[in-house]
């Protein structure tokens, strides 16, 4: 058996967060969210938590596992060791039991005008890309949105204004698109956008998609930096 | 967007003069010990440098303080959490007093 401990918080009942422990039968194919399913649909049927694809695609069931930042579907139980806690991504206002309020940072994702940016008139035919004008943004297109990434960053945690890793890796992800003509200069050059990152990167450690995002931050630093001292030149 | 996201910030260039004294830090920094801290007290190599050496050694010693500002000012602010209005005049301002001791230094 292994022993989950997870955080519990039901509006009206609980006045903070508790602590409860379920145990739950060792499978050495389970991962965290195995254990959690088993404990709603045989245990407990009140425990609530977000999830969907179960194969690390669709980004709803981060949770913080012993301390970290972690998609559940893609943590196994076999990995630790004693008792395994968990608990809501940190840094995010928590709603119930492991489910926390993503609303926010859909507003920091829409706020990057995230779409590629066109001025004319429509397009007669499809805009070709070569390899290489793909390869220059596809790895921040991978992005699932599970938020670990904040959930991982100090600077957030203090200031949850900060614009944020995947919000600033999604813009670049448009910014590099060699079919985009926007400019999000005014949102991303601020004290709450790349300016409030001072490159911890921790993003990146806990991005389950490889995504990068703590160079997404660097490079458009340099890419601010260069234009605001030469407004002629773009990078 | 909001005119908050639209207020002017001198981040980008107190950045260009940190990333710039990292940059010069890393590649010249460990040089400049073994030649002025080791070799020359040793009396290894040819004292006799050209004049314009002081310039480049100016510029090395503000960009390397101004790094070094940077993030001291970055490191108290979120540790101690004090604020940027107030940990921003005394950092900068102590590269710079550090700077004007190695201009009375070596001009
Ligand atoms: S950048 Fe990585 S960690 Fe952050 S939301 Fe996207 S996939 Fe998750
Ligand atoms: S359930 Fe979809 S990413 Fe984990």
């Amino acid at each position: 058996m292994t022993v989950l401990e997870v955080s519990r918080y039901r509006p009206g009942i609980d006045a903070e967060p508790v602590f409860q422990r379920y145990e739950v039968p060792d499978n050495d194919d389970w991962a965290v969210l195995d254990g959690l399913n088993y404990v709603k649909d045989s245990v407990d049927g009140t425990l609530s938590f977000r999830w969907s694809c179960r194969m690390g695609i669709c980004g709803s069931c981060g949770m913080t596992v012993n301390g970290e930042p972690r998609l559940t579907c893609g943590t196994f139980l076999a990995d630790y060791d004693g008792v395994v806690r968990v608990e809501p991504l940190h840094g995010f206002p928590v709603i119930r039991d492991l489910v926390v309020d993503i609303e926010p940072f859909l507003e920091k994702l829409s706020s990057v005008s995230p779409w590629l940016i066109r001025s004319g008139e429509d397009p007669a035919s499809e805009f070709a890309q070569t390899p290489a004008q793909l390869e220059a943004y596809k790895q921040y297109s991978m992005c699932i949105n599970c938020m670990l990434c904040y959930s991982a960053c100090p600077v957030y945690v203090l200031d949850p204004d900060f614009l944020g890793p995947a919000a600033i890796a999604l813009a670049q992800r448009y910014n590099l698109d060699s079919r985009d003509e926007g400019d999000r200069f005014d949102v991303l050059s601020t004290d709450e956008g790349v300016w409030g990152c001072t490159f911890v990167g921790e993003c990146t450690s806990a991005c389950p998609k490889h995504v990068d995002p703590a160079e997404a931050i660097q490079r458009y630093k340099l890419t601010a930096a260069v234009r605001s001292v030469l407004p002629w030149v773009r990078l | 967007m909001t005119t908050k996201a639209k207020r002017r910030t001198p981040e980008p260039y107190l950045w260009l003069l940190f990333s710039g004294g990292g940059v010069i830090a890393a590649l010249v920094l460990p040089v400049l010990v073994l030649i002025f801290g080791v070799l020359a007290p040793l009396g290894i190599g040819d004292p006799a440098f050209p004049s314009w050496t002081r310039w480049i050694l100016l510029i090395v010693v503000f960009l390397c303080l101004a790094h070094a500002a940077h993030r001291i000012r970055f490191t108290l602010a979120e540790t101690l959490r004090l604020p940027h209005r107030l940990l921003a005049p005394v950092a900068y301002g102590l590269a710079l007093a550090g700077t004007v001791v190695a201009v009375i230094a070596l001009v």
